[in-house]
């Protein structure tokens, strides 16, 4: 249950939020300050979710195979890899490491 | 996706250089069919989050935009509330809101349509429609985009959640690195200037060091606060003469 409410307050949330934006008249939401904002709370949080789910298990911070997973999307990026072989490439490795037995 | 450049210039009769129609359909195409593979991925990691395969294609259905997806599935794994793990992945999905607000000019959608076209502003199809010289180009590459992502990331995501006991343990697979490896590929293009990698920094320090000792789930919303508080020390510095005046273009704009 408590799965369902989370998926309805998600869907309807980012439902309204993506609507409210092609229905606010140009304007209202260009003051040079909430736009850097909100240029800014995706990094904050794209950042902070990378690390969790990299290092995080549970409440605790680990370095496991999923790090070199992650160096290996951050290295097919820097190559401008197209978006698929990015994760495709954290996927192997880091399947391939835990299979070395890391 | 989430790039911080100048608002997007709208030209109303396209330029005589505009590009032909294939070549738009043809870059569309080509981030519809890639990422919306992608949903796989989500498939299975929410599938081996526990949640059951009804609630894995609501989600992508209904959600569809992908990071919010994964912060939620990834929240209610690690235990979070469903309250928190909804906050997070709905904050998430703000920048939604922005994105919306620059397409509006650059497509000039009819009211009547909104409500359909509001589902596919994501960070791809604002991306391909941002990157077309004309308003014609830019409403067919948003349309060809949304349209390619939407059916095969759901088309993508019934087959890894049904797929995902088949595979067995997703984790052996490396297939709990697809969720950071998305938000990697999210997130890099984003990281252009000090101000976007201090905040991204402090991003992680918040959301690693407040792991321990918050309950799952509120150490990234706590990490979202770095965005104001990066804001506020550059107000702070700039002083209140420079803080009227906005450098980042503004005054490049009506020159």
């Amino acid at each position: 249950m408590n799965v369902w409410i989370a998926i309805a307050l998600t869907a309807a949330g980012c439902y309204l939020v993506k609507l409210l934006g092609l229905l606010v008249p140009a304007g209202a939401l260009e003051r040079p300050l909430v736009q850097r904002l909100a240029a800014l709370l995706p990094v904050a949080l794209l950042a902070a979710l990378t690390a969790q789910q990299t290092f995080g298990a549970g409440d605790s911070v680990v370095l496991d195979a999923r790090a070199a997973g992650l160096a290996a999307a951050a290295v097919a990026l820097v190559l401008r890899a197209p978006f698929l072989v990015v994760v495709g490439a954290a996927v192997a490795v880091t399947a391939g490491v835990r299979a070395l037995g890391w | 996706m989430a790039e911080r450049t100048a608002p997007p210039v709208i030209r109303d009769s396209a330029p005589p250089q505009g590009k032909p129609d294939a070549a738009v359909v043809r870059d569309a195409l080509g981030v519809g069919v890639a990422v919306g593979l992608s949903g796989f991925a989500f498939g299975v990691t929410s599938a081996g989050s526990g949640l059951s395969v009804l609630q894995t294609c609501v989600l992508s259905l209904l959600v569809f935009t992908g990071a919010s997806q994964f912060a939620l599935v990834g929240a209610l794994a690690a235990g979070g509330n469903p309250f928190t793990a909804a906050a997070g992945a709905f904050f998430l999905g703000t920048r939604n809101a922005f994105y919306g607000l620059r397409l509006s000019q650059l497509l000039a959608v009819p009211k009547a349509v909104r409500p359909f076209a509001a589902h596919w502003v994501i960070d791809e199809t604002t991306a391909v429609a941002l990157a077309q010289p004309s308003r014609r180009a830019a409403r067919l590459g948003f349309t060809v985009t949304g349209l390619t992502l939407y059916v095969l990331w759901n088309a993508t995501t019934l087959l890894g959640a049904l797929g995902a006991e088949a595979i067995g343990d997703t984790a052996a697979w490396g297939l709990d690195a697809a969720g950071p490896a998305v938000f990697l590929a999210l997130l890099a293009p984003m990281l252009k200037t000090a101000t976007e990698r201090t905040t991204a920094g402090i991003a992680v320090l918040l959301g690693l060091g407040l792991l321990p000792v918050l309950p799952a789930g509120v150490p990234v919303l706590a990490a979202a606060l770095a965005a104001p508080l990066v804001l506020w020390f550059q107000g702070r510095r700039m002083g209140p003469a420079a803080g009227a005046a906005d450098p980042s273009g503004r005054e490049k704009e009506t020159r």
